[in-house]
């Protein structure tokens, strides 16, 4: 498979006045794990979001290789999500089908409009599929209701979903912020494993720091829509963490982040 | 703990007096719009007749004015009284025989009845189904399509079937196609409505799934929505199937099909027993509808949870 960068020049999204995201650029290089960081609010889930195409952005480019993915329509477009499949803080599942189907849905953007409506899946796509699934230690679960299955086995269906689109790219916007530090561990286990055998480039938004720096090659921090770090976890110092979330009204931070640098806060 | 009540802070204080403002608001809105409803009753009771007062003949031949209800009340009883059939237990067979005297003319127009309603159902589901989605404000494609689907279901469901059939009667001829046809533009018109209602209710999650995977519009409401659905698509259609049945033992008035031309024949003639024979038949069929398409629906919320 060819190796491209996603390369990201001015982009910005505006919702009324506020920008959400604001003139980011950024280059990644295929089969890097990517963690981004930031306050609530920072514009995190939206430049992901953007990345996908699951919204369009007011201004700037994205780009792939040599095709400009934010003017891509139809079934161009349907193509590139295929290829950077996303996976939701909330599983985004349909919880009233089985497993497997849900893993199937990955496979809808090469099918036509009659073997789609019909559910008519081949047996080398189901194949892919138990073979996902299989990987992620969910095939006893395969004929299951999807709504059954905990969060942390919902959030691995949502994985086998996204590796039966062969893509290039995975975007995880917040896949452990619902779950335990068990379950937290195995997905994020799932992402290295992904993105080491496959060579897949994972992007993933995360809220606790510990994780990003255990997982991420590259630690990329947003705060009011910008990118405002962008380096190794050894680079994130606590001075940088501070600045990234505002230590104003918090009586504590977390203290495997904070134990050295924090004034301490004055209230009015 | 005490020290807090003791000296409510200023946020408290606040609080308490924009929620004793909130309810004087709230109060005054209760008394308004009630006054309003009772006025609006008042008046369009008035405008309809129900005040109104007649003349009537009391038994010793004099006239009085009376109350248009009271007045009218026990003619309803002499109607009633008019369509019970003599029945006498000796001769309780011939008298039964002679009160459904055409059993077998009813007996063939009441299958053509519910079978009148099956046809017009299935084809109202599909129609009120497919607009459905492009009918609710969270799937619709586009606003045009939003619009004009919304427009199609109005006027489909707004027209009275009895209408619908007139015209239908009068392009296709008399029979139970013009009846069906009638009765599956009106159905697909309120099912349309009540489905799409129930698409706005949806989790969006699951189609947001379907999206980001390279998924279609058809794609996202096929794996999205119509597994959330289902379950109420169901119910509601068995519903309407009993709803049917009772349309469309009516729209042979108007030479639909069905057995409603046997009340028009009833009506005309003055044959007051076969109306009771009618009613009889009608109100045996619709409570057994109701009663098997309760079961059925039952069971099928119960087995909702695996489709």
């Amino acid at each position: 498979m060819e190796q491209h960068i996603l390369s990201l020049s001015g982009l910005g999204r505006s919702f009324g006045s506020t920008r959400a995201v604001d003139r980011v650029t950024l280059d990644i290089p295929p089969g890097q794990f990517v963690g981004v960081i930031g306050r609530s609010g920072a514009g995190k889930s939206t430049l992901l979001r953007l990345i996908n195409r699951l919204i369009d952005p007011t201004e700037g480019q994205i780009r792939f290789g040599g095709a400009d993915v934010t003017a891509l329509k139809g079934r161009a477009l349907r193509n590139w999500r295929r290829d950077c499949a996303m996976i939701f803080q909330q599983f985004n599942l349909v919880e009233r089908l089985d497993v497997l189907t849900n893993v199937l849905v990955g496979r809808l953007a090469d099918h036509g409009f009659a073997s789609s409506m019909l559910m008519r899946f081949s047996d080398a796509e189901r194949a892919l599929a138990i073979r996902a699934l299989d990987r992620l230690d969910l095939a006893p679960q395969a004929m299951q209701r999807a709504g059954t299955l905990s969060g942390g086995q919902q959030q691995r269906v949502a994985i086998a979903r996204a590796l039966v689109q062969n893509p290039r790219i995975m975007l995880a916007d917040e896949p452990i912020a619902s779950l335990d530090p068990g379950n937290a561990t195995r997905v994020m286990e799932a992402l290295r494993t992904i993105n080491r055998e496959d060579g897949i480039t994972v992007l993933v938004n995360l809220h606790t720091i510990d994780t990003a720096r255990a997982y991420c090659d590259r630690i990329i921090a947003m705060r009011a829509g910008r990118v405002y770090f962008d380096g190794t976890a050894r680079q994130l110092t606590d001075d940088v963490l501070r600045d990234i979330y505002g230590s104003e009204g918090l009586p504590a931070f977390d203290p495997s982040v904070t134990s050295t640098a924090i004034r301490p806060v004055v209230t009015a | 703990m005490t020290a807090a009540l003791a000296a409510p802070s200023s946020a408290v204080l606040a609080f308490e007096r924009d929620f004793a403002a909130h309810r004087a608001r709230a109060r005054v809105t209760f008394v308004i719009v009630s006054l309003a409803l009772v006025m609006a009753t008042l008046l369009t009771a008035d405008f309809s007749g129900f005040f109104r007062v007649t003349q009537v003949t009391l038994a010793d031949g004099t006239r009085a004015e009376r109350w248009v209800i009271l007045a009218g009340i026990p003619k309803l009883g002499d109607y009633i009284a008019k369509t019970i059939p003599e029945i006498r237990w000796s001769t309780l067979v011939s008298d039964l025989g002679e009160w459904f005297w055409r059993w077998r003319i009813w007996a063939d127009l009441l299958v053509e009845t519910v079978l009148i309603a099956f046809m017009a159902t299935v084809m109202g589901l599909a129609g009120g189904f497919v607009l459905s989605f492009p009918a609710a404000r969270n799937l619709a494609p586009a606003r045009w399509v939003l619009w004009l689907s919304r427009r199609y279901l109005e006027i489909a469901r707004t027209v009275p079937e009895i209408v619908f059939a007139l015209i239908f009667v009068f392009c296709f001829g008399v029979g139970p196609m013009a009846g069906v046809l009638a009765i599956a533009v009106h159905t697909a018109g309120s099912l349309g409505k009540l489905y799409s209602e129930v698409n706005e209710n949806i989790d969006m999650r699951p189609l947001e799934g379907v999206k980001a995977a390279g998924g279609s519009w058809f794609d996202q409401i096929r794996y999205g929505a119509v597994p959330q659905i289902l379950p109420n698509v169901i119910s509601y259609t068995l519903l309407r199937f009993e709803i049917n049945v009772r349309a469309s033992s009516i729209i042979g008035y108007v030479g639909a099909g069905g057995l409603g031309q046997e009340l028009r024949t009833a009506v005309a003639l003055g044959e007051h027993t076969d109306l009771s024979a009618l009613f009889v038949i009608i109100f045996a069929t619709v409570m057994l509808i109701d009663w098997g398409s309760e079961k059925l629906r039952h069971r099928i919320i119960g087995l909702g949870r695996t489709l």
